[in-house]
């Protein structure tokens, strides 16, 4: 790593992004003080990197979550709940949450020999969470879970960040990042090449491709209060809205106005286009 | 609950879920069994015999301190077997990860999974000791001198051993580890021999060298501690055997394997604290 600065407001889903070899995994793990940097200093919540009493304060999912194969689910969080000094009552009610919150309820007995990947990532997230963390680093949290298990795994991260919590996401998944984060920094080599306002860009202008079967042309001058029109091409006409909010009130307009449309598309530099765009296409993800 | 403790406690039950430590004393007590039958039969056989009582006694007693020497290699074996891979596998692993992460500081967690080991280690080399003691009692009526300091030492030969992997897992893989410290009980096994070698041609170069290969590796030297305070007269003289008293380690020697094995241990939890995982 070389010339990494960044600061992570509080209660922020924020993430980071990289190619392969970039360091991500590393820069996360001297936050935790699990790796040693060479020169510089890191702050979590105001302490310095690796001090083990704000450790209560931080949860971590590593990457490719790996445990003893012979605890159960119930065992594995009961084991972590004490490392951070929770008792037994408060474990009591603190475990069954977690797990009917990641989905393994029905598998509370079970070893985790048997578990699946993804089960591996959900309990590992499970753990991160024991002791309600204020920080949480999540090291591709949805590798390994299929549709059904992204959607909780999102679900839950935001649930965390409407809680109060900051969340620090490390994911190659940039669909998942694009609707799940609110700010994003892309690293290259060890050094920050950008960092955008997720929710900033959520409100850029955006480029519609419309196709309707009745489009007048006092439709098209109707649509002016919230888009500037480019061109209508037979059934198809390209504006460009003014905020991606609007998009649903200029879909109304064009249904009550009798347009009929049967296709209606929002064109916007995709988190990947940027990242291609950034990091070059050589590289892989 | 303190986090050593809640350590210690996982790897504890580490051992009996994964059920090492119980197919080790499974395999224990086939050994206890073969033993007892084999002391059985030579007491037959000396009977039969015009061996005098204080001679077959004797020889009894020289047949029990061979199965404890078999105790002896079967738990420096079981200690380095069960402990090799628990901190560079789950640093290789990843799931040391998780762990080092709590507000957990890593000398907790290393000394408690020593302390879980020293635990574990206690339960097997106290069963298979005193199983193998009590074979020789109820089947041929004999006993050892000093069994307790004798057990007692045999147990500090196990904790050296298991001290000597948790310092060289710190650094090397698991694979590494075991070739490392095998390789240093071999060393120090080689050495107990040369020095025993010297009892022959005194002042010879074999001292120097045996009692080099014990300051490197003291686990022989506490053997031989152990054999020298339990064993019958006549198994002391049988000279070049694993319990002659030609060349007995002192005392000290016991107090510099317990310095020894502090000083490892504290060394593993200086690298173990600087370390990347």
């Amino acid at each position: 790593m070389r010339n990494l600065s960044l600061r992570v407001p509080r209660g922020e889903i924020f993430g980071f992004l990289g190619p392969n070899g970039a360091g991500k995994s590393t820069s996360i793990k001297m936050l935790l003080g699990l790796v040693s940097p060479s020169g510089g200093e890191a702050f979590v919540l105001g302490a310095p990197s690796g001090d083990v009493e704000i450790r209560r304060k931080i949860g971590f999912l590593p990457e490719d979550f790996r445990f003893y194969q012979w605890l159960t689910a119930t065992e594995l969080l009961e084991f972590h709940g004490r490392l951070c000094g929770m008792d037994a009552e408060k474990l009591r009610e603190r475990v069954p949450y977690l797990l009917d919150l990641v989905g393994l309820a029905p598998h509370q007995g079970k070893r985790l020999q048997g578990f699946s990947k993804g089960m591996l990532q959900r309990i590992g997230l499970a753990q991160a969470l024991i002791h309600d963390p204020e920080v949480i680093f999540l090291d591709e949290p949805t590798s390994g879970l299929d549709p059904m298990g992204r959607r909780l795994v999102r679900d839950i991260i935001r649930a965390q960040r409407d809680r109060g919590a900051t969340v620090f996401l490390n994911s190659h998944l940039l669909s998942e990042i694009e609707v799940t984060c609110d700010q994003v920094v892309f690293i290259r080599d060890g050094e920050i090449v950008t960092t955008r306002d997720l929710r900033s860009q959520r409100n850029e202008n955006v480029r519609v491709t419309v196709r309707a079967r009745k489009m007048t042309p006092q439709t098209i001058a109707g649509l002016s209060q919230w888009a500037t029109c480019s061109q209508l091409d037979g059934e198809s006409l390209t504006l460009t809205a003014n905020s991606r909010e609007e998009l649903p009130e200029i879909l109304g307009y064009l249904v009550q106005s009798g347009s009929a449309p049967f296709e209606f598309t929002p064109h916007r530099i995709s988190l990947e286009d940027l990242f291609m765009e950034i990091v070059g296409e050589d590289r892989g993800l | 609950m303190n986090p050593v403790w809640v350590i210690a406690s996982i790897t504890f039950r580490e051992a009996a879920r994964k059920k090492i430590l119980w197919t080790a004393l499974v395999v224990g007590i086939g050994f206890v069994i073969v033993f007892g039958a084999g002391l059985y039969y030579q007491l037959t056989d000396l009977r039969n015999s015009n061996i005098a009582p204080f001679l077959r006694y004797q020889l009894l007693s020289a047949t029990l301190m061979i199965g404890l020497y078999t105790v002896d290699l079967l738990a420096v074996v079981m200690t380095i077997l069960t402990s090799l891979d628990t901190i560079s596998g789950e640093i290789a692993s990843g799931t040391i990860q998780a762990i080092a992460t709590k507000p957990v500081a890593r000398w907790q967690v290393l000394i408690g999974k020593w302390a879980g080991f020293v635990a574990m280690l206690a339960v097997y080399v106290g069963a298979m000791f005193s199983g193998t003691l009590a074979a020789g009692y109820w089947i041929a009526g004999v006993s050892l001198q000093n069994p307790i300091s004798g057990g007692s030492l045999v147990y500090l030969e196990c904790l050296v051993v298991l001290t000597a992997t948790f310092l060289v897992g710190t650094w090397f893989s698991t694979l590494t580890n075991g070739v490392i410290v095998l390789g240093l009980h071999g060393l120090a096994f080689l050495g107990g021999w040369l020095e025993q070698m010297s009892g022959f041609a005194q002042g010879s170069g074999l001292v120097t060298l045996g009692v080099v290969s014990s300051l490197i590796m003291p686990t022989e030297a506490i053997w031989r501690r152990a054999a020298f305070l339990m064993q019958p007269p006549l198994a002391g003289a049988l000279q070049s055997s694993p319990f002659a008293n030609v060349s007995v380690p002192s005392g000290a020697m016991v107090g510099y394997a317990g310095f020894y094995m502090l000083l490892m241990l504290a060394l593993a939890i200086y690298h173990f604290q600087r370390r990347d995982l």
